[in-house]
């Protein structure tokens, strides 16, 4: 794991594991972050918080985490902290969303069958009292923060790799594809690579973006939601930056969510 | 008489009303005849009454007694007694009505003790004796039941008072929808669910979906009454508006299933030989399970309605060992005969097996005897198929199956008509050169076509041609259509006298990967004039594989499936006008053919129709491992109405539906008063629309509200929650106050010239 510097560029600390690092996430207050590495032979998955300091020139970091723990079952594949940075939500390849103790490493709640793949993405809402996932199950789902309850579910035809909350339009974006060994060569159809923008009360879908030629690996939305980025197997990140258009149309009139 | 007895006793209320002298005269009996009253049951414990046993004339009198014999000895209840010298037998007593000279129809039989008589009656109760199903009580018992005081609508004593007769739910309940829509199932990945087919092909669900449904597959009986589902230990059947309370059919490893055309008998196939049901030896043998003797089996015949298990048949026999001296590589692949194995007539009435190459057994339902006992011995036969007529046996006549031969030796190859159950052949044709013969017989039983692929010189098959029987003509007139390509799809127009097919001039090439096959599609009509078929259209080079003509006729969807690389669908009128006449082109019949529509569905497995011919789906399946499962319904115009693609998807079916009631006059009178109806259904469109969009506008409102609530009290929570950790409120998403506008000039001197202007 490597803090950088956004201004200069600069790599200002490296953390070396033995095993390969699968995600890294923030918390809000920026004093926190974790990471989970591989499981491999010999070594278990593991969860690790470091807490970051920001003095100085920010090169002198702490090299042991303040907290290390390995989820016991189905390893855990994404994280992110809660609001306040006290719980860890974790999403696993068996399809399980839990909530751990960020100090403890103590498994707080759970949901088993949250989804029945594996869980690709976790992206939290702005405030982060709610969170999307996508899974390998070809669905996307919103669940609580505080009950791991599923609010919402987003069912598509496609394995998904990523999905994400847009601020300012009541809407979520999933990316996917089918995986590029499984891609048929006959099919000349396209179509499964597409960013899906899915209405995040309706669970209706409500519009495509075409561009990638393999699939969808990660998309992010911007923190003001004026535009987001997709990352595809195919080499390109995409960048589109949404039109006038897309903040001023209602596709469903009046019917808007408060936020 | 004990009864009488009874019926003497004074009442109590008539004592207490009368002088004492009339008392002393009418002393009271009953304790005296309470206590040497000679109970019926006393004496004749161990004998039993036979009722239902067939009524016959004296000649028949020692057969009837011997078969009975072995029918209550294969039981498990035999009877010990010998016969004297008339063939009589003392244990076993039949009255004998002597005015008729036929017996009564019951029987006594008497066994050594009252165990074994109890243990009789068990295991012969509800026997079937040939046709018939003998009841059997004790001799005392009759007499209890005779006298029993049973008035109109009384229970008798001990009845459990919550037993009433509930009414069952009406099996055809689906057919009164005010708005005459048709139900399907759809099965994905581990849910079953039933819904109407609403306007536009919206679902509607018709009923809660039941978990247990999702097993191996589901399907309709041929009427719609039964929804089936097969699980491993058997097949389930459900019915009524709920589609409750299952009639359960055990048959362990179940893979296939077929009804009877009428819904009265069910076929099980399972690939595992049966093995007998394990039974209690105290109690009679369960007519719903597998005895013993059915063990090896593979196929079994149920009646529907009781659940009774009629008989058991071997699966399909091994085929022959090669003749000596030949490698069973060179032979042919052997024939199979396709599901299912057991056909039924149209009636319900028999059902026949073919034994390939040698003959074909019918069999009578529901006695399930061979009939005459002997089965019809056909030198190679190879398949047949029963006339789907119904109506035929109706109007008194018999029904009829079509089967052929091939050529053998000296013998040319036949295709013969045979009537059952008299086995007389009507009809026979001999053909020549005959590589393979198809029985395709048109719906109502009007037109048998042969379709014959005929081997060339080089014994290689390069050409079909069409035997065309005109089932209801006197004679049974045989037309011949000559082809000079294979054909290898064939489909009559149903209730019609058209027929569509789809012929090439390469049946056996493999074709490389992205390479189309060359098909043609034809379609023949009956000739106004000269009264014999004619073809009416022929579309060239097109991929279609498969017909689908609307159950109702006129529509057809030309299909191309299985092809990696193509998957249209063309919807065709047959009799396309503009106006409301048909006007028959008569030099050209096939001028009023009209292609109405062309779409696609990438990866379809199949199309159906619904019963009514308004709709028609294409399904892929996962259990054709189609890349994109799903369904799509059509219009029969060819518009599609609703594109589901499903992960998982397995099974699309529409709920079949029993022929009309109503008689050709009435339906006639409807089509004319067409326009009226039509008036009427516009107006219930219309406030359907308008009502929908309203329910769908509450439903997103109500979504809506139920988001907010729960937002609002989220926000709630984490707003008290920062505050009591001691931090500030949530900050506000940074906004467009915060952006800072850079704006950058950049002035580009692109050219500069000077020109000195001499002036």
């Amino acid at each position: 794991m490597k803090l950088w510097d956004i201004k200069t560029g600069e790599c200002l600390k490296t953390w070396e594991f033995p095993t390969a690092v699968k995600r890294v996430a923030w918390s809000d207050d920026d004093n926190l972050a974790l990471c989970i590495t591989e499981q491999r032979s010999g070594y278990q998955g593991a969860i690790r918080v470091y807490e970051i300091s920001h003095e100085g020139d920010c090169k002198n970091q702490p090299d042991e985490p303040i907290t290390e723990f390995s989820p016991i079952g189905s390893k855990a594949t994404v994280a992110a902290f809660a609001p306040l940075g006290h719980e860890i939500i974790t999403g696993h390849e068996s399809g399980k969303v839990a909530l751990f103790d960020a100090k403890t490493g103590e498994e707080i709640e759970s949901n088993e069958r949250a989804h029945s793949g594996a869980v690709t993405d976790l992206q939290l809402s702005p405030d982060g009292t709610y969170f999307v996932t996508s899974s390998k199950d070809k669905t996307a789902r919103i669940h609580d923060t505080k009950n791991l309850a599923v609010i919402k579910t987003f069912t598509t035809e496609t394995p998904l790799n990523s999905a994400c909350i847009t601020p300012l339009k009541p809407y979520v974006i999933v990316g996917g594809g089918q995986d590029a060994r499984s891609v048929t060569t006959t099919s000349t159809r396209s179509g499964k690579f597409e960013t899906r923008f899915w209405h995040r009360v309706f669970e209706e879908e409500v519009g495509r973006v075409r561009g990638h030629f393999g699939p969808i690996n990660t998309i992010a939305v911007h923190p003001e939601g004026k535009c987001f980025a997709s990352g595809g197997e195919d080499g390109y990140v995409r960048v589109h930056w949404f039109d006038d258009s897309y903040f001023r149309s209602r596709p469903y009139g009046d019917l808007e969510p408060a936020d | 008489m004990p009864v009488a007895v009874q019926e003497n006793q004074p009442s109590s209320s008539k004592v207490n009303g009368r002088t004492e002298e009339e008392e002393d005269l009418e002393i009271d009996y009953s304790e005296i005849e309470e206590k040497y009253a000679v109970s019926p049951l006393d004496g004749f414990d161990n004998v039993l009454v036979v009722d239902n046993v067939p009524v016959i004339d004296e000649g028949k009198k020692k057969k009837l007694y011997e078969r009975l014999r072995s029918t209550i000895a294969k039981a498990g209840a035999p009877l010990s007694g010998t016969p004297d010298a008339e063939g009589n037998y003392s244990d076993m007593v039949m009255p004998w009505d002597n005015e008729k000279g036929e017996s009564k129809g019951y029987m006594f039989l008497t066994y050594p003790s009252a165990e074994l008589a109890t243990h009789a009656l068990r295991c012969l109760d509800q026997v079937l004796f040939g046709k018939n199903r003998l009841y059997v009580n004790r001799f005392g018992e009759i007499e209890r039941y005779a006298s029993m005081n049973i008035e109109e609508g009384s229970t008798p004593k001990n009845w459990p008072a919550d037993s009433q007769a509930v009414d069952k739910e009406h099996l055809r309940s689906w057919l009164a929808d005010p708005q005459g829509r048709d139900q399907f199932v759809t099965f994905r990945d581990t849910t079953v669910e039933i819904n109407w087919c609403g306007r536009n092909a919206t679902a509607e669900r018709a009923v809660e979906p039941n978990p247990k449904w999702a097993e191996l597959f589901v399907s309709w009986s041929p009427l719609g009454t039964y929804f089936t589902t097969l699980h491993r230990p058997g097949v389930a059947l459900w019915q009524g508006k709920s589609f409750s309370e299952p009639h359960r059919f055990t048959h362990p490893g179940v893979r296939l299933v077929d009804f009877s055309p009428c819904e009265n008998y069910l076929v099980t196939f399972a690939p595992e030989p049966i093995v007998a049901s394990p039974q209690d030896p105290d109690s009679p043998p369960d007519p719903r399970k597998f005895a013993p003797e059915d063990e090896g089996n593979h196929i079994a015949v149920w009646e529907v309605k009781t659940g009774l298990l009629l008989r058991t048949f071997p699966g399909e026999a091994p085929s022959p060992p090669p003749p000596a001296g030949v490698d069973p590589k060179d032979l042919p692949p052997p024939r199979k005969l396709a599901w299912p194995l057991l056909r039924w007539s149209p009636d319900d009435k028999y059902v026949a097996r073919c034994l390939m190459g040698s003959q074909i057994s019918v069999y009578e339902a529901p006695t399930m005897g061979l009939l005459d006992k002997k089965s019809i011995k056909i030198d190679g036969v190879l398949d047949f198929d029963w006339c789907p007529d119904a109506e035929l046996s109706a109007s008194g006549k018999e029904n009829l199956l079509a089967f052929w031969t091939p050529e053998v030796e000296n013998q040319p190859a036949r295709v013969s008509l045979m009537a059952i159950p008299s086995r007389t052949t009507p009809r026979q044709k001999n053909l020549y050169n005959v590589a393979d013969v198809k029985l395709h017989w048109q719906d109502q039983g009007t037109y048998l076509c042969c379709k014959v692929d005929r081997l060339n010189r080089s014994k290689k098959v390069n050409s079909s041609n069409l035997e065309l029987f005109r089932v209801k003509e006197k004679n049974y007139p045989i037309e011949a259509v000559e082809l000079k390509e294979v054909c290898t799809q064939f489909a009559w127009e149903p209730k019609g006298s058209r027929f569509a097919m789809v012929t090439t001039n390469e049946p056996n090439a493999i074709l490389p990967p992205g390479q189309l096959p060359k098909n043609n599609v034809e379609f023949f009509h009956v000739d106004a004039k000269k009264g014999i078929f004619r073809l009416m259209r022929r579309l060239e080079n097109k991929t279609t594989n498969s017909l689908s003509w609307s159950p109702k006729g006129r529509f057809i969807v030309l299909a191309t499936i299985g092809l990696s690389i193509k998957h249209d669908l063309e919807f065709w009128d047959l009799d396309f006008t503009t106006d409301d006449k048909v006007n028959k082109n008569e030099t050209d019949p096939g001028a009023n053919m009209q292609l109405l529509a062309t779409g696609e569905h990438y990866g379809m497995s199949e199309i159906a129709w619904d019963p009514s011919g308004r709709y028609v789906t294409s399904t892929a399946s996962s259990f054709r491992n189609s890349p994109e499962p799903g369904y799509t319904i059509w219009d029969f115009k060819g518009q599609d109405l609703s594109r589901n693609q499903l992960d998982k998807f397995k099974q699309f079916l529409w709920r079949p539906r029993p022929a009309t009631l109503l008689g050709k006059d009435e339906q006639k009178k409807i089509r004319k008063n067409l326009r009226e109806y039509s008036k009427r259904f516009d107006e219930e469109d219309a406030a359907e629309e308008s009502n929908v969009s309203a329910e769908l506008i509450a439903h997103r409102r109500r979504l809506i509200d139920e988001w907010n609530a729960w937002r609002a009290k989220r926000i709630k929570e984490l707003a008290a929650e920062r505050q009591k950790a001691g931090l500030e409120a949530i900050p506000a998403v940074a906004q467009d106050e915060e952006r800072e506008t850079v704006e950058e000039w950049i002035e580009e001197t692109i050219d500069e010239t000077e020109e000195v202007v001499m002036s």
